[in-house]
């Protein structure tokens, strides 16, 4: 449905992303995920035709984004980064805009949005600008459903969301999935990347991986050790003294990922002699989160030592 | 065309609904009115006088009592010496003096009065329009007072002003206001509410949808050609209703060209929203480029005969200076086309080439 081939963009000389290819197929949950700064909206802007790439060619559902762009534009379901909506109309007038210059009436895709919107129904009269971050996100998706598009891009629709608003949004997102609707979404959370069908990492402009989240997680060649304890900041900086390993705290836990086989029990009592006596070390599950943390940092490096 | 629709209402909705925009629109062109025809005034009402009067008496008050009782000047000191006269020129309580001197029935019987005027000329402009004044005040009432004018009638030149007998500044003003508001909201307005759809980021759902870059930017100019004919329409009325001033050409042929010259400010105003990215650039860009030169450049305040020439040649170029001379002409004159199609053909050439260069620079992507 969209593929990539090559494509690589720079702003005043410097290379915002290079010589990305991959390719999403037809119904599919695409993620792509990586820190700010990535590539992530470039890659996208790219597919939606407001950007040009530098070089490479980009394809969507067969058309070519550059040449063939009017067939993207009327195919297409975007909700940029920053909340695009026009913020002194009101909740039902943003609807009604976007439908028109979609030339679609609104009862025709009503089904699409359905869910979405009657949650936002109670507040059709309100200006848009007055409403809760969550509630704004909502209304960005129905705008960019409201004429039924092939492929879904939704560039970071769950920042600066709170946590239930999030896990609503992804919620519609898989009932969308199940209408039959492709979607890309882009996204700075690690933790929503399992969430997805595949997902690409993206870091520095590059693709590091594109696998399913198990297929990542099956990947990771080391062992994790979870490590228990209250005083984080000390058994950092005792792990770091001991190895040359990565360790990372995820809340209340921190990662250790080691390439071998260390006994959990003996760590736990060279922590304890170093005075870190609420310890509980054990080995854990690798999840998504860990995989990317691990494959970001060894890329890093590589870089650094090219 | 529905969409066309959808998008001008939508720009209605942005205008009504932005208080600031609302202000300008229509808070501005009476402001301006109001500012240019009562305060800014070259006519000359109820000026103080003071009077040294060295020989009263009934023949002398005739005098001073045939100034004051016109409408020009009002007596507001008497004083006796120069000193008191120089006290109350510096404490500004007058702006003219008329000294009378001894002997003057006398004197003037035999021809040989002469009355002294002193003018505070620390404003230059009254000073002189205070003198000249007074001085034909004076010399009509000597005139009544001489039993055989003949012998003291010198050629005298009577000047008489053609289409604006009276000299009312407003009637210069008004055409003046007009084509400055028309000028400044439509550029500065049309090149702001495109450029806030680039700072909101609502541009880039603009492009990634179906319209038609046309349908964008007539969409967005079409709310102002309406509101702005609707302002010119108040800003005329007010002028007839509150300051008289009439249009003695056609107002037919006053809209028309409005409408062209409303074009050309608009386009004028998209050109400026090619090159600016932000709402703050594009009024900076809108005023400073505008206002300025439209309002000293424009032959409005200044005319441009007196201006020197490199000024000249810029003033060229500045569509307001063509728009005055129409516009005086149909509303002062009272002229038809066939005086003015120059200044028309110009006009629509620079709204042609504006245009032309608008639709060059236009973006259908980012950057």
């Amino acid at each position: 449905m969209v593929r990539y081939e090559n494509i690589g963009k720079s702003y005043e000389g410097y290379p915002a992303v290079s010589h990305i290819s991959f390719e999403v197929g037809e119904g599919e949950l695409f993620g792509l995920i990586g820190p700010d700064g990535a590539g992530k909206s470039t890659l996208f802007r790219i597919l939606t035709t407001v950007l040009l790439p530098d070089e490479g060619h980009c394809f969507f559902d067969g058309h070519d984004v550059v040449k063939d762009y009017k067939y993207v534009r009327r195919n297409v379901g975007y909700m940029p980064g920053r909340f695009s909506l026009y913020q002194d109309l009101s909740v039902i007038e943003n609807l009604e805009f976007f439908a028109t210059i979609f030339q679609t009436p609104i009862e025709e895709n009503y089904d699409l949005i359905k869910d979405v919107y009657k949650q936002l129904k109670p507040f059709e009269d309100r200006r848009a600008g007055a409403l809760s971050g969550g509630m704004k996100q909502k209304l960005a998706l129905s705008c960019a459903l409201i004429h039924r598009p092939k492929v879904l891009v939704l560039d970071e629709p769950t920042f600066g969301v709170d946590a239930v608003s999030r896990k609503e949004f992804w919620d519609m997102l898989k009932n969308l999935k199940s209408k039959g609707v492709t979607i890309l979404v882009s996204t700075p959370y690690m933790d929503e990347a399992s969430l997805c069908d595949r997902v690409a990492l993206i870091q520095n402009g590059q693709i590091l991986m594109v696998d399913t989240p198990e297929g990542i997680i099956r990947r990771f060649d080391k062992r994790m050790y979870a490590i228990q304890t209250q005083r984080i900041y000390q058994a950092l900086n005792a792990l770091q003294e001991m190895y040359d390993w990565q360790a990372y705290s995820f809340g209340q836990e921190i990662h250790l990922y080691a390439p071998e086989t260390i006994d959990p029990s003996s760590l736990t009592d060279r922590l304890k002699a170093m005075g870190i006596e609420d310890v509980s070390v054990s080995l854990g599950e690798p999840e998504i989160e860990d995989c990317f943390m691990d494959l970001m940092v060894s890329s890093n490096i590589a870089e650094n030592a090219e | 065309m529905k969409e066309f629709r959808a998008f001008v209402k939508k720009e209605f909705h942005h205008i009504f609904r932005d208080k600031r925009t609302l202000l300008v629109l229509f808070g501005m062109p009476l402001a301006q009115l109001i500012l240019f025809g009562y305060a800014i005034t070259t006519e000359v009402e109820n000026a103080k006088m003071m009077v040294w009067n060295q020989s009263p008496g009934q023949f002398s008050n005739a005098l001073i009592d045939k100034m004051i009782s016109s409408e020009f000047f009002t007596l507001t000191e008497s004083v006796n010496s120069r000193k008191e006269m120089l006290d109350v020129f510096r404490k500004s309580k007058a702006h003219i003096a008329v000294v009378i001197p001894q002997n003057f029935e006398e004197d003037f019987y035999r021809g040989e009065a002469s009355i002294q005027i002193i003018a505070d000329g620390s404003d230059p402009n009254l000073a002189t329009i205070l003198a000249a004044g007074a001085k034909g005040i004076i010399m009509t009432w000597m005139k009544g007072k001489i039993l055989n004018p003949v012998s003291i009638e010198t050629i005298g030149t009577s000047v008489r002003w053609h289409y604006n007998p009276d000299l009312k500044s407003v009637l210069m003003f008004v055409p003046g206001v007009i084509t400055i508001i028309l000028m400044l909201v439509n550029t500065t307005l049309s090149s702001i509410s495109i450029t806030r759809e680039k700072e909101l980021g609502t541009i880039e759902i603009l492009y990634v949808s179906p319209l038609k870059p046309s349908v964008i930017i007539l969409g967005k100019l079409a709310p102002f050609v309406l509101l702005s004919i609707l302002n010119a329409t108040v800003i005329l009325l007010v002028a007839y209703v509150v300051f008289e001033v009439p249009v003695n050409g056609s107002v037919m042929l006053l809209f028309l060209e409005s409408l062209l010259f409303i074009l050309t400010a608009l386009s004028l105003g998209v050109l400026i929203s090619t090159v600016a990215n932000t709402q703050q650039t594009a009024l900076m860009l809108s005023l400073f480029s505008m206002m300025l030169p439209t309002i000293l450049l424009s032959g409005f305040i200044f005319p441009i005969s007196s201006m020197p020439v490199p000024l000249q040649v810029i003033s060229n170029i500045i569509p307001a200076r063509w728009f005055l001379v129409i516009i005086k002409g149909i509303m002062l004159k009272g002229l038809g086309i066939e005086y003015m199609w120059k200044e028309t053909a110009i006009l629509m050439g620079m709204t042609l080439f504006l245009i032309g260069l608008s639709i060059k620079k236009y973006k259908i992507r980012l950057q």
